[in-house]
């Protein structure tokens, strides 16, 4: 029954390096986390890719899945698809040409920054503005895919408010299809690779929100292309290869990605809300009939928009101010007639709700396991340490109720049955054990903070050897 | 299943701490999005009519499976022609208070106009008692 599950999730845990530390636990915004076997879960129907538990995890447990650089040589033709925020990330001593020219070193053929045909994107939605937006309230974007599948998990009953077009990277695509074909290279001949700065972008590529296929051939972590850069650039004559159309680059394209970007497709008032956890208060009050009168809302769920996500190696706010800086060596964006054809295809179908299932299906039964979870909730202590496995006491009551947990998971009411005589303490630790693997409470000097701590960097004890 | 809050007369702080609260539970029962976003509507701006008019109140919320009822219980100036407290921009609230974004005259209506069953009872000086009833499913 939970459509949600269907959807691709680019985060993914690596069972090995996770100490299950219930870091995570607590900053998903969705309460998707669970600790089971000594090692964190992801509840997929709940999961909105939008990276949180990549940056809290103290062991880099988190990990985005990504193709592999060699898979462009699949391909004649390799075209590097990058938002702008790939240049601005790196320091003032690495210029616009050496970076442009690692990425031809790396092997690409073309480079396309994604923001590139940007025009076409402002009337298209412009466009929908005027003539295919009949809601009331706010229109919200739906340039960032993970406060798109937020929108449709949790604020199900906000879906009708989104803008109906697609993003900027799928958006050059087309166009890089495009100007490839007047460059008579055959389609089939070649692959585009886009270079995301973070895991939700990459889920919607694999499952695009509200459309059949993406048309991305393949995906490359930021943070590979930043090591790759940061070794080579220096001893690199730049050269801004011709054939790549650089002139259409546009200071509105640059700044696109960043809180405000997308300002310039709307007239009349707008709020732009930056960073997961002010989205979701935004969202709360704008269900709640509690906003003023706004008519665009643009949501970002990394903080200074995509100049802080999560592949992304540089400082985000330093990041932000070299976009703005170049952003104003660029020309406006320019007039999108003549691109009438992509402009079709940014059209996108209503974006679907998909809320998580909290309790049951049916509504009845759902109403008697939420009065069942209340009376446990007058158990537990209340103090949501995340020690059972869950975010929250209620947390934990609500997968009790759903036959996920049981009441022994909670290490206040063991310590209180020991202590009434209802569980003996052998028992107890066997339980404790069941949750957090079994040899979690030996002593272990690797972790973080203990005497051995070696970072977050070599795990291997043979490699780890070879180097003392 | 019964849901209890106290409101606080003037305490525009914590104003909606009720229906953010109803609304999480409504969620968790899966209710449909666009019926919980009726309820959720009306209980806020009930709630804060409390808020901005009365000196205290108490909100009752009756869950069943097949709807829900809540009850606004205020003690407050009351309200003296319903009818006309009906119309879309009358309204009473202080400058103060309208410049809080709140008072414009729309509350009533607005509940009227998400509440599938709406009742309501004052005494002038007494206070004033809202009845709102949402089904889960059209009736």
């Amino acid at each position: 029954m939970n459509q949600s599950n269907q959807l691709h999730h680019a985060i993914k845990i690596d069972p090995d390096k996770c100490r299950a530390c219930t870091h995570c636990l607590k900053v998903c915004p969705t309460e998707a986390i669970r600790i089971r076997n000594g090692k964190a879960t992801i509840i997929p129907g709940r999961c909105v890719d939008c990276g949180e538990c990549h940056r809290a995890c103290p062991y880099q447990a988190f990990y985005v899945e990504q193709d592999d650089l060699s898979r462009i040589f699949d391909y004649k033709y390799r075209v590097a698809l990058f938002p702008a925020v790939l240049v601005s990330q790196f320091p003032e001593n690495i210029s616009e040409e050496q970076i442009y020219a690692v990425l031809k070193q790396i092997g690409f053929t073309h480079t396309c920054e994604v923001e590139q045909p940007i025009s076409v994107l402002i009337d298209s939605i412009k466009d929908f503005v005027k003539n295919e937006y009949d809601g009331e309230g706010p229109i919200i974007s739906s340039f960032c895919p993970a406060t798109v599948r937020l929108i449709q998990v949790k604020y199900p009953a906000l879906t009708d408010h989104l803008v109906l077009r697609n993003a900027p990277h799928d958006l050059a695509a087309w166009y890089v299809r495009m100007r490839l074909a007047e460059e008579g290279i055959d389609p089939s001949d070649a692959g585009i690779f886009y270079i995301t700065p973070c895991a939700a972008k990459i889920a919607a590529v694999k499952s695009p929100v509200g459309e059949k296929k993406s048309i991305v051939d393949g995906i490359i972590n930021m943070s590979e292309i930043y090591n790759r850069v940061m070794s080579n650039a220096p001893g690199t004559k730049g050269v801004l290869h011709s054939c790549d159309c650089r002139h259409e680059i546009s200071s509105e394209g640059i700044l696109w990605s960043l809180p405000e970007g997308e300002k310039v497709a709307f007239e009349g008032k707008s709020l732009s809300v930056d960073g997961m956890h002010n989205v979701i208060r935004i969202l709360e009050r704008l269900e709640d009939g509690d906003l003023p009168d706004i008519d665009f809302l643009e949501l970002r769920a990394c903080e200074e928009g995509c100049a802080g996500g999560i592949m992304m190696t540089g400082n985000r706010f330093l990041t932000a101010d070299r976009q703005h800086k170049r952003a104003k060596t660029f020309p406006k964006a320019q007039s999108s007639s003549g691109m009438e054809e992509i402009a079709e295809k940014l059209r996108i179908a209503p974006v679907q709700p998909r809320p998580m299932v909290h309790l049951d299906t049916d509504m009845e039964k759902a109403f008697e396991k939420m009065q069942k979870a209340r009376s446990i909730m007058c158990h537990l202590p209340g103090i949501d340490c995340g020690a059972c496995g869950a975010p929250s006491c209620l947390a934990l009551a609500e997968d009790m109720v759903r036959h996920e947990a049981r009441m022994t998971d909670c290490i206040y009411i063991q310590q209180l049955w020991q202590k009434e005589g209802k569980i003996s303490a052998e028992k107890a630790f066997r339980n404790l054990e069941k949750k957090w693997g079994e040899n979690r409470f030996d002593v272990d000097c690797s972790k973080h903070g203990a005497k051995n701590d070696n970072g977050p960097g070599l795990m291997n004890e043979e490699e780890d050897a070879n180097l003392y | 299943m019964k849901l209890n809050f106290q409101v606080e007369g003037g305490n525009f702080t914590k104003a909606g701490a009720a229906s953010s609260e109803v609304k999480k539970v409504l969620k968790q029962l899966g209710v449909p999005p666009m019926i919980i976003r009726r309820i959720v509507v009306a209980l806020y701006e009930a709630e804060v009519n409390i808020v901005a008019h009365a000196r205290q109140g108490i909100i009752s919320i009756d869950l069943y499976p097949d709807k829900v009822e809540i009850e606004l219980r205020d003690k407050g100036p009351g309200i003296k022609d319903i009818p006309q407290a009906m119309q879309e921009g009358f309204s009473t609230a202080s400058e103060e208070v309208r410049a809080m974004g709140f008072g414009a005259g729309m509350g009533l209506p607005n509940i009227k106009k998400n509440a599938d069953k709406l009742h309501i009872e004052s005494l002038v000086g007494e206070g004033t008692t809202v009845h709102i009833t949402n089904y889960f499913a059209k009736p």
